[in-house]
């Protein structure tokens, strides 16, 4: 996003039209996820016979889920913050800390996963359990993306700093692709996991 | 200039703010965080204590999960009216337009197909 101020002009390096061109990706992947939860919508009540969400959903494991993808969101503001002051060692730290809690998120939805396929709900089960995997798997394969990203940019970082413009710019179009990837995640939640245990 | 900006930056980011610039201040990421776990925590308990009956336990929780959606949006991602913002909320407000098309209509097609082809599927 353009982030051209005169109050500060040594922000101005970050190319405004490559943040919108990521901004106009994002919105395709939106219409991705669409289509993905309009299949969910439509499928969720064909179990087969077999288990619905409020047979196979743990709750509180969700929630916690839930908090660690929220916290890295706010904790990728902080070195977006950190990025903006000009302060190298914060923006490893955030970045390091966003890190941590995005596999820590990841780490659960695949053992998630595990457990159900283990359980024998796997994804060959049931319409429901089909769409259910892809829905999230696409979010949770969105989120291994994001933390590749994130390593790549954590040694761009260490090595070059950040007085380019470049790296302002790169970690601001991963900035918007990880609080997106929240929002998906809230809509997840609510969709998926709120309304299945009703 | 620049000890202005650090300054504002840790008292809550007046000079940020006035200018909507797209990284935000300490501040808008710290009220967005609340609002978001606020407005986490509020829907789950009303699911699992079932408080309310399920028409109305579904509007609230797709309210909540909205208002969320917009909260995250503002404070997170910076989208905003201003001049610099205009474009990506254009795109984002047709993107909302088309996703709305899309997931309402599939939903209601299949659900009249499902309707209509049930007396044979149940035989």
């Amino acid at each position: 996003m353009q982030a051209v101020s005169h109050a500060h002009d040594h922000h101005d390096e970050i190319d405004s039209k490559v943040t919108f061109g990521f901004w106009v990706y994002l919105m395709s992947d939106c219409l991705l996820f669409a289509s993905i939860f309009a299949v969910y919508a439509v499928m969720h009540t064909h179990v087969y016979g077999g288990v619905s969400g409020k047979d196979i959903f743990e709750m509180p494991y969700v929630l916690v889920e839930t908090f660690l993808l929220l916290i890295s969101s706010f904790t990728y503001g902080l070195a977006m913050l950190a990025l903006h002051k000009g302060c190298q060692k914060q923006v490893l730290i955030w970045l390091a800390v966003t890190f941590a809690l995005g596999v820590g998120f990841l780490c659960m939805e695949v053992n998630e996963f595990h457990n159900l396929i283990a359980e024998g709900h796997g994804p060959q089960q049931s319409a429901f359990l089909s769409s259910f995997f892809t829905l999230v798997g696409t979010h949770g394969l969105h989120v291994l993306c994001g933390l590749i990203w994130m390593v790549i940019l954590f040694i761009q970082v260490l090595v070059h700093g950040i007085s380019g413009g470049k790296i302002k710019t790169k970690l601001t179009c991963l900035s918007m692709f990880w609080h997106f990837l929240d929002i998906i995640w809230i809509l997840v939640f609510t969709i998926v996991y709120l309304m299945g245990v009703m | 200039m620049d000890l202005s900006i650090y300054y504002s930056l840790f008292n809550g980011g007046d000079v940020m703010s006035n200018h909507n610039t797209s990284h935000g201040s300490l501040k808008q990421y710290i009220i967005g965080f609340i609002l978001s776990i606020i407005l986490t925590i509020v829907p789950y308990y009303l699911v699992t204590n079932q408080i309310l009956t399920e028409g109305p336990l579904l509007f609230a929780i797709f309210g909540f999960a909205i208002v969320q959606l917009l909260v995250q949006v503002v404070f997170f991602l910076h989208l905003g009216t201003s001049k610099d913002q205009l474009w990506n909320t254009l795109a984002f407000v047709f993107t909302l337009i088309t996703v709305a098309i899309l997931v309402a209509g599939s939903i209601w097609i299949m659900y009249n197909l499902q309707h209509n082809m049930m007396p044979t599927m149940s035989m």
